[in-house]
């Protein structure tokens, strides 16, 4: 798709002119859904997220009760419209896909106006777009309302596997680092007199890509050597050993939001 | 190409998480030697390298830009394994972190983009670089080749995953054209800047370069007085017969599970040939071939009926056609060691 086209993550600034904090995106707030676990919050939102996937279009009122549960989720969680009516255009490609659907896609055509189109592109594309908003809206709910820490904390208990979750807690931590590294090159070829766009910019760009990896690769070797001199055996210390443990109440708490979407299905398939 | 939640439906969505764990499971393992040596921070490190890279834009036409996957770019930087390990934990902190991509389809995009994408690229910049004298602008020719298959591979990947679990019926001839055109224009882009981007390094670093180490000469030793010396200990050796189990073991479990996990969907849906044909009229044309007799033909196992029949006659068919490949490897072994030639193969 035509998602590699856009400018990703936060979408507010311009690409590559801002510092990449991976605490960007979370919003302060002392609720309910901020105080939950990640782990509970994950697993929840990835459950609820499979029963919206697996929806078909006979119980489409369905749709309707989940876009509620998420907002009043969303409400509970104090979260401001416009930021996650904001956040909401990383979508933007995918709305263009379910748009085009009814054009290329097969079966009967329906006549809409001077257009013909086909009958199953337009029930496809829509079901597309509500469960894509869905997830993107899922999205957003989490990253808003967790602390990446958190999150690498949820991951290992979810039992990733511990290099990953080391890989993973590099990244947090040395993100801000490498790509203010990137921004002081550019900032640098620019102070040298370097303007304009096209070609040539490009490819100036790409050797400075290249001197980043070497950076980074000589920064990876240096914290590898400084962590062996500080005693680093082979093991990573556990995320989570201090952070509080949770509670079957919180899990309980996370659970009923895909409970009460199951709950939803059955109704719409019912009523069906 | 990061696809969001709902655009393949959930037994898919699935089975694309349980492919992308078997791989990141193996990368694991064949790289768990080289992480342990250089240090996961080193991987930590690569990972944010791949996400600040992909913020470099391109223009691909009509107003729009394009950015790097950076999958083929990461393989032949830091090897496979590794970079399969980095484009997955970029993968997840975009769906986790950025709300990037579907939390569902999370296994999708490891697979298409951290599997497909990285593999691909490596094994065409690994081929190019065999056929090509042994001198560092080659990796960078090479590399270039690698970044520009690898991202209509990937494509067409998610091509074949829509024809198995795709959400709404377009005719796949169209789909297929239209993402692999599309993704034609957008590996251009993507294979001048990785050509780029290696051949900087190549310039200033080239030991740090995965893929230029075979062509790089054989470090030499010499005393205080400049005099070569043998070096002492074994000598650091290239990719032993190891680095061909990889590649076999890979493939190998990356067909059983495609085999017994897809065709275990498959059964419902006509393949993608299958369907084309048939929107296109053809299908009755079609004959069953002369094996249509046999216990797995239609891939089904004609006396274990239904689904598990179906996923377990994929198994056996991947089984079966690795036990001949393993037969004509141990033959030409054999062969190759009566001629006194190394007992090794070359893959």
């Amino acid at each position: 798709m035509s998602g590699w086209l856009s400018d990703r993550g936060d979408p507010a600034p311009v690409a590559g002119q801002h510092t990449r904090d991976f605490d960007g995106l979370y919003l302060d707030r002392e609720t309910i859904v901020h105080r939950l676990p990640a782990a509970a919050k994950l697993l929840a939102l990835v459950s609820f997220l499979l029963v919206v996937v697996a929806t078909s279009v006979a119980a489409w009122p369905a749709f309707l009760g989940y876009g509620l549960l998420l907002l009043l989720v969303l409400g509970t969680a104090r979260l401001p419209a416009p930021l996650v009516a904001r956040r909401m255009l990383v979508e933007t490609p995918f709305v263009v896909f379910a748009l085009l659907l009814p054009f290329v896609a097969t079966g009967p055509r329906v006549d809409v106006g001077p257009l013909s189109l086909s009958h199953d592109g337009l029930v496809g594309g829509a079901v597309l777009l509500a469960k894509a908003t869905l997830g993107v809206l899922a999205g957003v709910l989490l990253v808003s309302t967790t602390r990446s820490r958190e999150l690498l904390i949820g991951l290992e208990r979810l039992h990733l596997p511990r290099p990953m979750v080391a890989i993973a807690s590099f990244m947090v931590r040395y993100a801000t680092v490498v790509t203010a590294d990137l921004r002081r090159m550019r900032i640098a070829r620019q102070s040298r007199g370097l303007t304009g766009g096209g070609l040539a910019q490009l490819r100036y760009e790409a050797a400075g890509v290249g001197s980043l990896f070497v950076r980074s690769y000589e920064r990876g070797e240096r914290v590898h050597v400084a962590m062996l001199a500080r005693g680093y055996a082979g093991r990573m210390p556990e995320l989570g050993s201090l952070a509080a443990r949770s509670t079957p109440g919180q899990w309980l708490t996370a659970a009923t939001l895909p409970l009460t979407a199951g709950v939803v299905l059955a109704v719409a398939l019912l009523l069906a | 190409m990061h696809v969001p939640d709902g655009f393949l439906d959930v037994p898919t969505s699935i089975a694309t998480g349980a492919i992308a764990a078997g791989a990141i499971g193996l990368a694991l393992h064949r790289s768990g030697q080289e992480l342990r040596r250089a240090g996961t921070p080193l991987a930590g490190l690569t990972a944010v390298f791949v996400f600040a890279a992909q913020m470099v834009n391109f223009p691909v036409g009509a107003g729009t830009s394009g950015h790097l996957i950076g999958g083929a770019l990461a393989a032949i930087l830091v090897g496979p394994w590794t970079a399969v390990l980095c484009l997955s934990v970029v993968l997840l902190v975009q769906g986790l972190f950025f709300a990037d991509g579907g939390l569902t389809a999370l296994g999708t995009n490891i697979t298409l983009m951290g599997v497909v994408a990285v593999l691909v690229g490596y094994l065409v910049a690994r081929a190019v670089v065999a056929v090509l004298p042994k001198r560092p602008g080659s990796v960078v020719a090479a590399s270039a080749a690698g970044a520009f298959v690898s991202v209509p591979a990937a494509a067409l990947a998610f091509v074949v995953l829509y024809a198995v679990g795709g959400a709404v019926p377009v005719p796949l001839g169209t789909l297929a054209a239209a993402m692999v055109g599309w993704h034609l224009v957008i590996g251009i882009g993507e294979a001048v800047i990785t050509a780029a981007v290696v051949g900087a390094v190549v310039a200033t670093r080239p030991d740090l370069v995965q893929l230029a180490r075979r062509s790089l000469p054989p470090v030499q030793l010499v005393d205080a007085e400049g005099r070569p010396v043998a070096a002492t200990g074994a000598a650091p050796t290239g990719r032993s017969a190891a680095g061909t189990r990889g590649v076999l073991a890979v493939a190998a479990s990356v067909c059983l599970l495609v085999a017994g996990g897809v065709s275990l969907l498959a059964s419902s849906h006509p393949d993608g040939l299958e369907f084309v044909g048939e929107s296109l009229g053809f299908a009755g044309s079609s004959r069953d071939s002369a094996v249509a007799g046999s216990p797995l033909a239609d891939y089904g196992l004609t006396f274990l009926p239904g689904a598990g029949g179906a996923a377990l006659a994929g198994i056996v068919g991947v089984l079966l056609t690795a036990a001949l490949a393993m037969l004509v490897l141990s033959l030409r072994r054999r062969f190759a060691a009566e001629r006194g030639a190394p007992d090794r193969v070359d893959a």
